[in-house]
């Protein structure tokens, strides 16, 4: 249709300048030969646009996409949010927004437009950033056995003693960096008891220094929510010979990832 | 004040004030003084003649450790003796019978109300046995006869026990003593690697494994009916209860309440409840009542203490005895089913476990390290109307959990003689001693009703 309308417009000029041609002139003695007809006029070339192309079409924000061109005869290209360009060429873009590119040739014979959507999807939620100093290389079990100490207890007694108290300020805050790096752990306390009570009263003793060890970390501040108590008696001693030693040994709260 | 007496003196202020002598807690229990029996050497016939060494033997200790009848001194005794009614002979008045008439017996040196006899023959490759009880203070043989029986058994040595034990068994009956005979004990042993209920026949045959479940078994009981076990598991990972069928170990339903503790669990007399100690709602395990599936969880007791072992008394359900540390060390206290009146029956001396009534309803035994370093428990009896107490161990070793034979005579408990805990019986008065496990360890028997 373009061609058409050019062709057109060609001829009404080739007619104009015939009808010029035309004008009648005063006439001379003798004819002069007519003067040579015009050059026919050279038509001028348009713009052509052969691709204009943006991959991939759709992206997420953040991330880019390559706008690829190629023109023909233009004088100039230029694209919409990038500026001049070559009349073949690619671009890197990243938008973060869905953007529609419009690339604009220039041409004596005539202009030429073309467009390109990119899509641009929302991003995803951001990663939650790693603590910058914990850097997790160990196991929530890993951890429990290496940073938490094991508290003692004086016979048939649940009270946690001075020593057990500095011991559970050092473990309270080892528990605060292990769950810091583990956010879903469970931590495990153990009351255990020496051979000596009964069975059965070492069921409830165990409980209670279980319970007394949970109570004083969440006094500094531990989350309860996350300290599970759990009672062995006298069922699973750490050794079995029958002296002080050992029995201190025994009439402890455990810290376990069980 | 001679040497002689000051240590006198010493030694009776260190007795203990409320502690008993042994001998006497046989006739306390049985209520009164025993009767005396005597048991003179019974013989065979043919090849029946052989096995009656070992007849009389086991007859002897069945009726002497039954801690029901006291048996006279054989020494006693007169030459002869009626081996069946037809043998009694009735002498002149003002005449001895040699041994063949019933006042020979109930007479003094012998002095027995009760004479047992007979004798065996084999019939048919069998070992046959007639026997009598007879009635001493009776003029007439057909009055003074309590029974006449026949028994039969292979003729071997397990054959002879049998027919011994059943005679026995038949004697002491008429005295109201409860047969040992088919009963078993329930008991935690480890020798399978981990702590499973296992069950024995009364004298430690038969030794087998119900559970296997490969975690911590504990804190077992029986219900009145022998029907039921509840026992401590730590099958959801806090020690909790789980209830058995006592034949098959089949699990029942049972909804532990949320707790990080739930254990010694005591059925009820009708079985319809449970009491056990766990902790609700404040920091100390105490005691509860519950529905025996679990629901309809009600508190008991409220202390700031450790409280676990509660024990109903079997013939009076609103009467309960339980271990409390409310005043330290933990001792024996009682209260009624509802908590109240609680009352602390022990001195507050040593530490107190492991309580269980007698068949009566009248005695409680239990361990104590009175008088011993912590954990050097011994088996007591206390008459918990009076508070009157017995020592029956006596520092041989560590001994706990002692249990009665549905005689009420005889006790089952774990000592610890060694290197491992094993289950021993023994009469009521410390004495008879027998231990009948000896492969791993050993502890917390459960004697049937």
């Amino acid at each position: 249709m373009p061609r058409n309308r050019i062709r057109i417009a060609l001829f009404a000029a080739v007619l104009a300048f015939a009808s010029i041609g035309c004008k009648p002139k005063p006439v001379a003695s003798s004819t002069p030969p007519p003067p040579p007809p015009p050059a026919p006029e050279q038509p001028k070339p348009a713009a052509m646009v052969r691709s204009f192309e943006v991959e991939p079409s759709s992206i997420s924000a953040g991330q880019s996409a390559t706008l690829t061109w190629a023109v023909e005869n233009a004088t100039s290209v230029s694209i919409s949010g990038v500026g001049s360009v070559q009349a073949s060429g690619s671009r890197s873009v990243n938008p973060s927004t869905t953007t529609t590119y419009r690339l604009t040739a220039n041409a004596p014979g005539g202009n030429a437009e073309r467009s390109v959507t990119l899509t641009v999807r929302p991003a995803p939620p951001a990663e939650r950033p790693a603590p910058p100093a914990v850097k997790v290389t160990q196991s929530f079990a890993d951890m429990v056995r290496a940073q938490l100490t094991d508290v003692y207890f004086d016979y048939d007694k649940s009270d946690v003693r001075d020593d057990a108290r500095s011991t559970l300020n050092r473990n309270a805050e080892a528990i605060r960096a292990i769950f810091s790096a583990h956010p879903n752990g469970i931590l495990t306390i153990e009351g255990h008891c020496d051979e000596r009570g009964s069975a059965e009263y070492n069921l409830g003793l165990g409980d209670r220094r279980a319970t007394a060890t949970k109570e004083y970390l969440v006094n500094l501040g531990v989350p309860g929510d996350k300290l599970k108590v759990i009672s062995y008696g006298n069922e699973k001693p750490t050794c079995t010979e029958s002296n002080e030693d050992c029995w201190q040994r025994n009439r402890r709260a455990h810290f376990s990832a069980n | 004040m001679n040497r002689r007496n000051a240590l006198l003196t010493l030694s009776s202020l260190a007795a203990l004030p409320a502690a008993a002598q042994n001998s006497d807690i046989i006739g306390r229990i049985a209520g009164g003084d025993m009767p005396t029996i005597a048991l003179p050497e019974l013989r065979g016939g043919g090849e029946a003649a052989a096995w009656m060494t070992l007849f009389n033997q086991t007859l002897f200790d069945e009726i002497f450790s039954s801690g029901v009848l006291k048996v006279s001194p054989r020494s006693f005794y007169p030459r002869q003796f009626p081996q069946q009614p037809q043998d009694f002979r009735q002498p002149p008045a003002g005449v001895s019978g040699g041994g063949l008439w019933l006042s020979d017996w109930a007479a003094e040196p012998v002095a027995a109300g009760w004479l047992a006899t007979g004798y065996s023959v084999m019939q048919n490759g069998k070992l046959v046995f007639f026997g009598w009880l007879f009635d001493t203070s009776q003029n007439t043989v057909a009055g003074a006869q309590a029974f006449g029986k026949v028994y039969t058994g292979a003729l071997d040595e397990a054959g002879t026990r049998k027919v011994a034990r059943e005679f026995a068994a038949d004697i002491l009956a008429r005295f109201g003593a409860k047969s040992l005979l088919g009963s078993q004990i329930y008991f935690i042993s480890n020798r399978s690697g981990s702590k499973e209920l296992w069950v024995m026949d009364y004298d430690g045959k038969q030794q087998r494994q119900l559970t296997r479940y490969g975690s911590i078994v504990t804190t077992p009981t029986l219900s009145r009916d022998n029907s039921r076990i509840a026992l401590t598991t730590f099958l959801r990972g806090n020690p909790g209860i789980t209830i058995l069928t006592a034949d098959s170990a089949r699990q029942l339903t049972f909804l532990n309440p949320t707790s990080s503790v739930v254990t010694t669990p005591e059925f009820t007399p009708d079985g319809k409840q449970l009491l056990l100690s766990t902790k609700v709602g404040s920091g100390f395990p105490n005691i509860f009542v519950a529905n025996a599936d679990g629901s309809g969880l009600n508190r008991v007791t409220t202390a700031r203490a450790v409280e676990v072992e509660p024990r109903i008394n079997p013939k009076n359900s609103s009467e309960v005895v339980f271990i409390s540390g409310r005043s330290g060390t933990g001792q024996l206290y009682k209260m009624n089913i509802d908590g109240t009146s609680v009352e602390r029956l022990t001195d507050g001396t040593g530490q107190v476990a492991n309580p269980c009534w007698h068949p009566d309803g009248k005695f409680v035994a239990f361990s104590w390290t009175r008088g011993f370093e912590p954990g050097n428990f011994n088996i007591f009896v206390m008459e918990i109307g009076s508070r009157k107490y017995w020592q029956l161990t006596q520092g041989a070793g560590r001994n706990q959990n002692p249990v009665w034979a549905p005689d009420g005579r005889h006790l089952a408990f774990g000592s610890r003689r060694g290197s491992s805990t094993q289950i021993w019986t023994m009469l009521a008065d410390g004495t008879e001693l027998k231990q009948l496990t000896d492969a791993g360890s050993n502890e917390m028997p459960v004697w049937s009703h």
